[in-house]
């Protein structure tokens, strides 16, 4: 799709319809919950990606044809041997047969087999992912609070461009 | 227990809520309804603006009916409804995000300066309501200790959720009319930029995004009722009854909302959002879990 479309609205939204497939993977291996959740996180993160890649591009308005890629030849062959490679190692890989059977809710016993011994650290990075995502926001945002309240933090209510809705 | 619906169900179900998306536009509108207009817009011509991404259009046009439907098919009707997910809030959920992309491919693709404010509202729209939405159908799943619809309904058979989570509910009720863009949250498809999202469809187009509003409207009212009001529980009358008239209840108030409380701007909401609501609702969260871990 990436070498058909030339807009960034559509080649936003083909990825999208990717990511639902992948959503839609998991619900068949019986992970129900990570499926649904996969669709709606995807989907949610998607729309809020398209603001920010138009917001970002060359060509802003997105209607103007552009291509998505450089060096169009070598990344379309890379492409389809990659896919010729994985379809040969899907056909000729000997899988092993469904030993006992299927958990009574395999979700669990996914989170339980991924995280159970390392659930300290999957806390410790998830904070520190937080904390790095606030202190981007913080470092990255115009205006301060010493912008907004003045050098003491004195000026009350303070000077915003635009007001929100709490009359602050 | 919520029953499996015969499969007719399946095919019924849209019709269903096509009927009571009419109901609820012809109270609205106070007069004869929206036949008119409905007929008006399956024989009008489609206008189509200049270097338009019209797949684009059609997609987000389909996709929010169609959304609005699949998210129905977790509601149970009385005891009944067409899936019983077990994990049917996060699929409702999912579902109503697909309105997000459906609106702003709507606002998008007829590269119109108009409609495309629209549609960008309706982002920055659903970022203000999503996390405290979020958080209050989250709550209705933790005071019944599952995400399946069926386990929120049973665990309402004494004291209805709207009862011991009256913050839950009040973000619900304002978020379902956010979901929607209608009444107060129009914005995004508010007369200040001439229709907004919707300004440049025509035709069937017009019809089937104005009528798939009408129905993610109908749907996120109807969901409160096993979210908070105890579906199909109630004395005397069968469960159907009861879900219908708690609906009813429901798109009522919503009305009569619309009518009192004039369009938000979205910064404001915003602000109101992150601020005041998201804290409640992770206040209420907190009181719930309490007494589920005591009980």
């Amino acid at each position: 799709m990436v070498f058909r479309f030339d807009s960034m609205a559509r080649a936003t939204f083909a990825l999208l319809t990717a990511l639902l497939c992948v959503g839609g993977e998991l619900i068949v291996l019986g992970l129900d919950y990570l499926g649904i959740a996969t669709v709606l996180m995807m989907t949610i993160e998607m729309a809020i990606m398209a603001v920010f890649m138009i917001m970002f591009m060359m060509n802003p308005a997105g209607l103007m044809p552009m291509t998505m890629i450089h060096n169009k030849r070598g990344a379309a062959v890379i492409c389809a041997l990659s896919f010729a490679l994985l379809v040969v190692g899907i056909l000729l890989a000997p899988w092993p047969r469904r030993q006992g059977r299927a958990p009574a809710d395999p979700t669990m016993d996914l989170g339980m087999s991924l995280m159970g011994p390392q659930m300290l650290t999957m806390l410790t990075l998830g904070m520190a992912l937080f904390a790095t995502i606030v202190a981007t926001v913080v470092l990255a945002t115009r205006r301060g609070r010493y912008d907004r309240f003045g050098d003491g933090l004195q000026d009350a209510p303070p000077a915003d461009p635009v007001r929100g809705g709490l009359g602050r | 227990m919520v029953d499996p619906a015969p499969l007719w169900a399946v095919a019924v179900l849209p019709a269903v809520l096509v009927l009571a998306a009419w109901a609820t536009a012809t109270v609205d509108a106070r007069s004869t309804g929206p036949g008119r207009e409905v007929l008006r817009l399956l024989v009008q011509q489609r206008r189509i603006t200049r270097a338009a991404d019209i797949p684009l259009v059609r997609l987000g046009t389909t996709l929010l009916p169609v959304a609005a439907v699949l998210a129905a098919a977790v509601l149970p009707f009385g005891f009944r409804s067409v899936s019983d997910l077990p994990d049917g809030i996060v699929w409702f959920n999912a579902m109503e995000a697909l309105a997000w992309a459906a609106v702003w491919l709507t606002g998008w693709g007829p590269n119109s300066t108009l409609s495309l404010i629209g549609g960008y509202r309706f982002l920055a729209q659903g970022l203000a309501y999503e996390l405290p939405h979020m958080l209050a159908i989250t709550t209705a799943a933790l005071g019944a200790e599952s995400l399946r619809v069926g386990a929120v309904v049973d665990a309402q058979s004494g004291l209805w959720f709207a009862v011991w989570m009256p913050v839950a509910f009040g973000i619900y009720l304002l978020s379902a009319l956010a979901m929607a863009f209608w009444g107060p949250f129009d914005q995004p498809a508010g007369v200040d930029a001439a229709g907004g999202a919707a300004g440049e469809l025509s035709g069937v187009d017009r019809l089937l995004f104005l009528g798939g509003r009408w129905l993610l409207l109908v749907v996120a009212a109807a969901f409160a009722v096993p979210l908070f009001l105890g579906g199909g529980h109630g004395p005397l009358l069968p469960g159907w009854a009861w879900t219908v008239l708690k609906t009813a209840a429901v798109l009522g108030f919503l009305l009569w909302a619309r009518r009192r409380v004039p369009t938000l701007r979205m910064e404001r909401y915003m602000e109101l959002a992150w601020v005041v609501l998201t804290p409640i609702a992770v206040a209420q969260a907190l009181v719930v879990a309490v007494v589920v871990l005591a009980r």
